[in-house]
């Protein structure tokens, strides 16, 4: 536990850049996931899972997974980052170490989008990569596939800075896990309706140009605002505790 | 004006105007909005295309026009929250977040029950239907966090942030929403143009608003004071009031 | 009046069950929501008066017993 608190320390004595506070943040939580490889597990076994119920649960039949196959990746995807969220913060919280971020001269809501950006490269991109298999065991074609791939390369780094929101605001409290999923839901339902529509248009033939554009638009957006949120809502759940 | 602006943060002072205020609210609301009802259900011509379902309209578009206005005064009160800190505003948030979603939930159970004869079914996925949908879960995300927090001054912060957040998503969420083909009729009411409907329909319509937008306010200034009584129990000017009755 | 009668009112060509339901709906639940107000306010005056009245008991018992307690002896146990 000292050792990985000792990144930060370090970085309270040496008054370094914002950039290299945002490296060593970074670098902080991919070698404390590393540490823990269960919880990097966790929400890929989850993912699977969820697509494995609809098939059970639904229909087998070809002609259903082919045309749902999309819907059911991205929802099964949005869930995964939804479950693994609550890991966001909470360590931190638990042993101290976001107390110290949140007293470095650096921005805070810097160090936060390096800390999203930690998370989603440990539970989104491991999730876009195991997307072909998953894809090919729905059904889905060739082409439909590659375009699900590109439409959750954009839309979960999304999922993960309007998550970090949520997680900030629920840090501390009592069945966090659920009021998470209350309070993120529905702010997550843009990103799935244009995800899935990006596929959908993509499958009828259409040029998906104009929707990949605007899921860019979304990430951009949620670059830009969500670590602000972010950092005032983690502001306010220390300062309650 | 900065003098203004404090006065119009502090309790005791909204506590004063809002009961001199309040019977003139509860009886405008009642008398406008009873008025339009009536004028509505018995009065007014039938419709050519839906007949007589369309009725509900004098419900249930004043219900989705205030589940959408409060939580735009919601979004600006949680601005005045972070901004200026005043406490009233978090007063505002907390009083009246139970009163829009119950709004949203009359809006969606109204819409619901017109679209049976009109569409011929209970519930379309429609843009319009699904919005509100969506913002009846934003509403209860709101009160579920501020019950959460134990803390009263972080569920005040930390809901203003959860409200903004909220707000700065509706726009988008509308926008996608409204991306599928609807079936939904376009808004009846728009500030640039004449209403479309012949005058004895929205005249009424119009009256139910104005009703339920007062009712709303009486709604609110109860809600706010008994949030305030309760927080500012200890000062002397709460206990004068509940002592000898007036502040 | 759009309706010949009163019985033509209720029943509206038969959309009657569709509006007296949402009619019913929306005035039941604003009523209870007003009137859930209204009460959730007194009783928030109830108990402050209540708290009120503790205080004040508590501070007369506190001022006889501090008049007494200048001569009590505090008897504290030695062993």
């Amino acid at each position: 536990m000292n050792a990985e608190a000792r990144p930060a320390a370090r970085l309270a004595s040496t008054s370094v850049g914002a950039l290299a506070a945002m490296k060593g943040v970074f670098a902080r939580d991919m070698r404390v996931a590393f540490r823990q490889r269960q919880d990097l597990l966790n929400p890929l076994l989850f993912f699977v899972m969820v697509v494995t119920l609809f098939p059970l649960g639904v229909s087998p039949e070809v002609s259903f997974l082919s045309e749902a196959g999309a819907g059911i990746l991205w929802v099964a995807a949005l869930l995964s980052v939804l479950l693994s969220l609550d890991h966001l913060f909470r360590h931190d919280f638990d042993d101290g170490t976001l107390e110290q971020l949140v007293l470095q001269p650096q921005p805070l809501f810097l160090l936060i989008l390096a800390k999203t950006l930690a998370h989603w490269v440990l539970t989104g991109l491991p999730l876009v990569m195991l997307t072909p298999v998953l894809g090919v065991m729905v059904h889905l074609d060739g082409n439909s596939i590659a375009v699900l791939c590109l439409t959750l390369l954009i839309g979960t780094p999304v999922l993960s800075l309007i998550g970090a929101i949520g997680a900030a605001l629920t840090l501390g409290l009592r069945s966090a896990g659920v009021l998470l999923s209350l309070l993120i839901i529905p702010l997550y339902i843009p990103v799935l309706i244009f995800g899935t529509g990006t596929v959908a248009a993509a499958a009828e033939g259409a040029s998906v140009g104009a929707y990949l554009a605007l899921m860019g638009a979304f990430l951009m957006l949620a670059l830009t605002l969500a670590p602000f949120a972010a950092a005032a809502a983690l502001r306010i759940s220390l300062s309650n505790g | 004006m900065w003098q203004f602006f404090h006065k119009l943060g502090s309790p005791k002072w909204f506590f004063g105007i809002s009961t001199r205020f309040m019977p003139w609210l509860l009886a405008g609301g009642l008398l406008l909005l009873m008025s339009g009802v009536i004028w509505g259900l018995a009065f007014a011509p039938k419709d050519y295309l839906q007949g007589n379902s369309y009725r509900i309209i004098f419900i249930h578009v004043p219900t989705a026009f205030m589940a959408q206005s409060v939580y735009i005064m919601m979004a600006s009160a949680a601005l005045v929250t972070l901004v200026w800190r005043m406490k009233l505003a978090d007063v505002f948030v907390k009083a009246v977040a139970p009163v829009g979603l119950i709004l949203t939930f009359l809006a969606l159970f109204t819409g619901a029950v017109w679209g049976k004869p009109t569409w011929g079914t209970w519930w379309i996925w429609d843009a319009r239907l699904t919005s509100m949908l969506i913002l009846l879960f934003l509403y209860g995300g709101v009160i579920a966090l501020d019950r959460a927090i134990n803390d009263e001054k972080s569920a005040a912060r930390a809901v203003a942030v959860l409200v903004l957040v909220g707000v700065v998503n509706i726009p988008i969420i509308k926008y996608s929403v409204e991306w599928w083909n609807t079936l939904h009729q376009p808004a009846t009411f728009k500030l640039t143009e004449k209403p479309s409907m012949p005058a004895e329909m929205w005249v009424p319509l119009l009256l139910s608003v104005l009703g339920l937008y007062l009712i709303f306010g009486w709604l609110a200034c109860v809600r706010m004071q008994t949030e305030i009584l309760s927080r500012e129990q200890r000062t002397r000017w709460v206990k004068e009031f509940v002592t000898k009755g007036r502040v | 009046m759009a309706f010949d009668s009163f019985s033509a009112l209720i029943v509206m060509e038969g959309h009657g069950p569709y509006v007296w339901a949402c009619y019913a709906v929306f005035f039941v639940l604003m009523a209870l929501m007003m009137i859930a107000s209204v009460r959730s306010r007194s009783a928030t005056i109830e108990s402050c008066r209540r708290g009120y009245e503790l205080q004040a008991e508590k501070s007369t018992v506190a001022a006889a017993s501090a008049t007494s307690a200048s001569f009590a002896r505090v008897n504290v146990s030695q062993d």
